[in-house]
Order: C-alpha cells, then sequence, then structure tokens
C-alpha cells in the first residue's frame, strides 16, 4: 500500500533526472562526434582575461579589517536592541532589567576580550 | 535532404528538417557576443542593444563580460600595438564556435591612424575575421547588418565534408598567435599563417576576380 504511494513521486524523481541528463549526454555525444575538442593555453588558463596573471594567488591576507569589521556589526545590531530598551527602561521588571544587562555583559566581554587580543589596534 | 522534398512536405503541413539545420539555427539564433569596446565603435555597438536598435531581436542581446561564455567578438574600435595582444589572447580564450566582427575603419586598417606609429592596421593580421563593417563609426544599422551576415554565413555551413567550419575540422587551429609588445613594434608584426600582404599590381586593377569576394 505504502509502495503504490510513492511510485508516483518515484516516476517524478526519474523524470526529473532524465530531463536533467539527457541534454548533457546528447552535448556528450555531440562532442564526440562532430566537435573537436581543442584545449590550448591561453584557453585553459585559471583566469580569463586579457592580460596574463602574475604571481601566485595563495598569499595571506591580513585579517585586520574581518575582525574589526565583525565587533563593528556585533555593536551595530546592539544599538537596535539598546534603543527599544532604553525607551522602555522604566516600565521592566528586574528579571527583564537583569537579562539585558546579562546580554550588555556579554557583549562588553567580547569587547574587552578583542582589546586585550589587540584586535582594535591596528598595525 | 533534398529541397524540393522538404518544399512539398512542408506544403502538405509536415516539417522536415537535419542535424545540420538544427545546428546552424541554433548557432545563429544565440550569438553572444563578448563585451568589450575599445573606441568610439563601441558607443555604436552600445546603441544597437538599447531599445531603439534593439539588437535582442537577434538572440543577440546578451553581451558576457568573460570570453568563456562568448561566441562573438565585436572588435569595436581602434586596436593599439599596446592592446592587439590582448585582444588577441581574448580571442583564443573564447571557446568555439567564435566569430568576429571587425567594426569600424580602424579595426579593419587603421583607420585615420594607419599611417600612425602606435596603431595596429587591421585586427585581421592575427585573427580571422569574419565580417567586415566599414564606417567611422558605422551606424546601428550597420552593425545590424553585419549580424544578418554573420547569420547567413552560420546558415549556410556544413556539419561535415571538406568545407566544414574551422570549429569542426580537429586539423585548424583554435588558438593564434598572441603577439609581444616589442620595443618598436609588435612581435611578428602580423601572423604569416592568417594574413599576408595584398600583392597590389596597377595593371591587374579591376580585373583580378579573386579579391571581389
Amino acid at each position: 500500500m505504502t509502495n503504490g504511494l510513492y511510485l508516483p513521486i518515484i516516476v517524478l524523481l526519474l523524470a526529473a533526472v532524465a530531463f536533467a541528463l539527457t541534454p548533457l549526454v546528447l552535448a556528450w555525444i555531440w562532442a564526440k562526434r562532430f566537435s573537436p575538442h581543442k584545449p590550448g593555453p591561453s584557453k585553459n588558463a585559471v583566469y580569463e582575461c586579457g592580460l596574463e596573471s602574475e604571481g601566485d594567488a595563495w598569499i595571506q591576507f591580513k585579517p585586520g579589517y574581518y575582525l574589526y569589521g565583525i565587533i563593528f556589526l556585533v555593536f551595530d545590531v546592539e544599538v537596535i536592541f539598546l534603543l527599544p530598551f532604553a525607551v522602555a527602561f522604566t516600565g521592566f521588571s528586574i528579571g527583564e532589567s537583569l537579562a539585558m544587562l546579562v546580554f550588555l555583559l556579554l557583549l562588553v566581554e567580547g569587547l574587552v576580550w578583542a582589546y586585550q587580543k589587540k584586535v582594535l589596534v591596528w598595525t | 535532404m533534398d529541397e524540393k522534398l522538404k518544399t512539398e512536405l512542408s506544403r502538405q503541413g509536415i516539417f522536415a528538417t537535419t542535424l545540420q539545420d538544427l545546428y546552424n539555427w541554433g548557432r545563429k539564433s544565440s550569438i553572444w557576443p563578448l563585451n568589450f569596446g575599445l573606441a568610439c565603435c563601441a558607443i555604436e555597438m552600445i546603441a544597437t542593444t538599447m531599445a531603439r536598435y534593439d539588437l535582442a531581436r537577434f538572440g543577440a542581446e546578451v553581451f558576457r563580460p568573460s570570453p568563456r561564455q562568448a561566441d562573438l567578438m565585436i572588435v569595436a574600435g581602434t586596436v593599439t600595438k599596446k592592446m592587439a595582444p590582448q585582444v588577441v589572447r581574448l580571442y583564443n580564450q573564447m571557446p568555439e564556435p567564435k566569430y568576429v566582427i571587425s567594426m569600424g575603419a580602424c579595426a579593419i586598417s587603421g583607420g585615420p591612424f594607419k599611417q600612425g606609429y602606435n596603431v595596429l592596421k587591421g585586427i585581421d593580421r592575427y585573427i580571422p575575421v569574419d565580417v567586415y563593417i566599414p564606417g567611422c563609426p558605422p551606424r546601428p544599422e550597420a552593425l545590424i547588418d553585419a549580424f544578418m551576415m554573420l547569420q547567413k554565413k552560420i546558415e549556410a555551413q556544413y556539419l561535415t565534408g571538406e568545407d566544414r567550419p574551422r570549429h569542426l575540422n580537429a586539423g585548424e587551429p583554435s588558438e593564434f598567435l598572441v603577439p609581444r609588445f616589442g620595443a618598436h613594434d609588435l612581435e611578428p608584426p602580423q601572423n604569416p599563417a592568417i594574413w599576408k600582404a595584398p600583392l597590389v599590381q596597377i595593371s591587374q586593377a579591376g580585373t583580378d576576380e579573386s579579391r571581389n569576394d
């Protein structure tokens, strides 16, 4: 019974796979039959450009800006929470205030950590 | 397939075709040009793609910024000797089948800068050109005319046999010599396999039938 229920899905699955593979197979057969393979040094170059690439792509990047950007983003998002927090400050119960202060503390801890790691110093 | 039989069948409501026709139809209806311009001709090329002239009618509106996705190189403008190696290398990086339209006087022969020291005297010295459009710059209508001419050329190509185009012939090259920008000129100044200096004989002017194509 359950097998019968899944039969249409299997048929659709096979149709989908065939739909994707048929053009690829046809193109492959066409290339074999008619269109010869013509590689070359320019065509096989890693980067397509009128100028030849110089140097090595495997170089080390300075992560300074990335870390700076991440820290900025954290505080950017924090501001979104701080604004409603400040507006509704007088209406909070103790528990709500504590929860928000813990959230702030976590972020400040992160800032202290970054400061100690000298991430904020741009050298 | 016999043309008469085909016409007769289509009169009876039966559409017959051949692999070759289908293949050529597909190629001519989706010529994707390489997105690059060299000089003022490029402005006319841009105008051709815009709404007023609407190159999209010919299936050629998709200008690709990468040579790996392009079929057609429109050499639109002055090819300086410093730029020529890059143009040839970009052509080499395009996959087969690939076509070239030489647009404007500069790309054909150097144009008004022919007597100068820094302009290549025609891109056909390095890469095979399919259609030439004269003009300085050619109007968008002229570029559209070149497109239609190229489509007619593609339509008439054979899939097999001795007359088949370059990309179907394993013996023909797909990449061409990239010149080097030397101290005094491009090295070599032309690709001898592609281009030979035209032989001018005044006494035979107007009688040489072979050069009237």
